[in-house]
């Protein structure tokens, strides 16, 4: 919709503009979700790390392995890179108005996102299965 | 990228300062915003002296009285002078609020006036809000029916009338919109708080049966997500309500939709 202010169109055209996309609310609810897994996440994340603050590197690997530890851990990592990748496509849907820039940076945004979980997520699996 | 600072001939410059009344005592100044779409000229901030033994209360009984008394130029909408014409809505003192309602006795030193943000200006504190009232007429708000008309009136309880209580009151000002940030930027895609409001008014008038056709028009990344609960508008409503809690209520009623 951008530069449509140099062209002579009626308020009512502007107001319609492309018609409803008819979607949002499963990024709406998906924020909400996210968002609430995250508060149980953050405080396991925050607690495996206060607790293997110190120790050497086979306790910190040998404790890694426990399920009870990594499951979590690719939970928060999961769910964290997913909460800030749509978290981050509505800022930028908010402020970049030129579409090329918007696309790029909306794709870069996703491919960010998901490299960043997905090295997380292997990271605690290497350690888990004994890499 | 939104543009965050305004064009070069946008930028605000110290106007006039308009002589003192003669022979007041008691005074107040405002400094009011200035533009005029045919000198030229930037925009400007005038300095009036009101004499408040001569004139009422409220900021719109000043900007009337330096119009009569001392610069019949200044340019604004009034009407009602109550409060439910909507008119007279602009930023006094860093709020969207409306002149009628607001007592220059609320506001401590100088009466800082401007017109309602980020909306393009007519002329001094006239805003124009063609695009507003377009996205408001959009969404049809009237009561709209497949089933014919009954001989008499259409028919509610008492429950379901109580729920347009609290939106019904709605006067159009715009002071809500126009306080929104996520207007700001995306104002040619994003409905803004007065008119998703009004939305709401008719999703959940009990009478009404296009409400799935109403939250389709609403349903979408721009129109009605924008919203990002900042809660600037229910701020700003110089009567009182709360379009950010009508917001949130569309929002829930669309994920009762789909779950």
């Amino acid at each position: 919709m951008s530069g449509s202010n140099s062209s002579i169109r009626t308020p009512m055209a502007r107001a319609r503009g492309f018609g409803s996309a008819k979607r949002g609310t499963e990024h709406f609810w998906a924020e909400r979700v996210t968002g609430v897994a995250l508060i149980p996440l953050t405080f396991v994340l925050v607690g495996v790390l206060v607790f293997l603050a110190g120790k050497d590197h086979a306790s910190v690997l040998q404790w890694l392995a426990n399920p009870l530890l990594a499951i979590p851990l690719v939970l928060a990592i999961a769910t964290g890179t997913h909460h800030m990748k749509i978290g981050m496509q509505v800022i930028i849907e908010d402020y970049v108005h030129s579409e090329p820039i918007k696309f790029g940076a909306l794709m870069a945004n996703t491919f960010f996102s998901y490299a960043l979980g997905a090295t997380g997520a292997f990271a605690v699996l290497k350690i888990a299965f004994g890499g | 990228m939104v543009q965050f600072t305004l064009p070069k001939n946008s930028k605000v410059t110290n106007g006039k300062v308009w002589p003192h009344p003669h022979g007041a005592v008691n005074l107040t100044e405002l400094h009011v915003y200035r533009w005029n779409p045919e000198d030229g000229q930037n925009p400007r901030i005038d300095t009036y002296f009101v004499d408040r033994d001569d004139c009422g209360p409220m900021v719109l009984d000043a900007l009337i009285w330096i119009k009569n008394k001392i610069d019949p130029t200044l340019t604004f909408r009034r009407s009602c002078r109550e409060g439910i014409c909507g008119s007279c809505a602009m930023n006094i003192d860093g709020t969207n609020t409306l002149a009628c309602t607001k007592g220059m006795d609320e506001v401590k030193g100088v009466i800082k006036i401007y017109p309602l943000p980020h909306m393009p200006v007519v002329k001094d504190l006239v805003p124009d809000l063609t695009g507003i009232y377009a996205q408001h007429a959009a969404i049809e708000p009237w009561l709209k029916t497949v089933t014919p008309p009954p001989e008499k009136e259409w028919i509610q309880t008492h429950e379901d009338r109580a729920k347009l209580d609290g939106l019904y009151e709605c006067i159009l000002c715009f002071c809500c919109t126009t306080s929104c940030p996520s207007y700001w930027w995306n104002a040619d895609r994003y409905l803004g708080p007065a008119v998703l409001l009004q939305a709401y008014r008719w999703l959940i008038d009990s009478r009404d049966e296009y409400t799935g056709e109403r939250l389709d028009h609403v349903e979408d990344p721009f129109r009605l997500y924008r919203c990002h609960t900042i809660l600037n508008c229910s701020k700003a409503c110089p009567k009182g309500l709360n379009p950010a809690k009508a917001i949130a209520e569309i929002k829930r009623l669309l994920v009762e939709r789909q779950t």
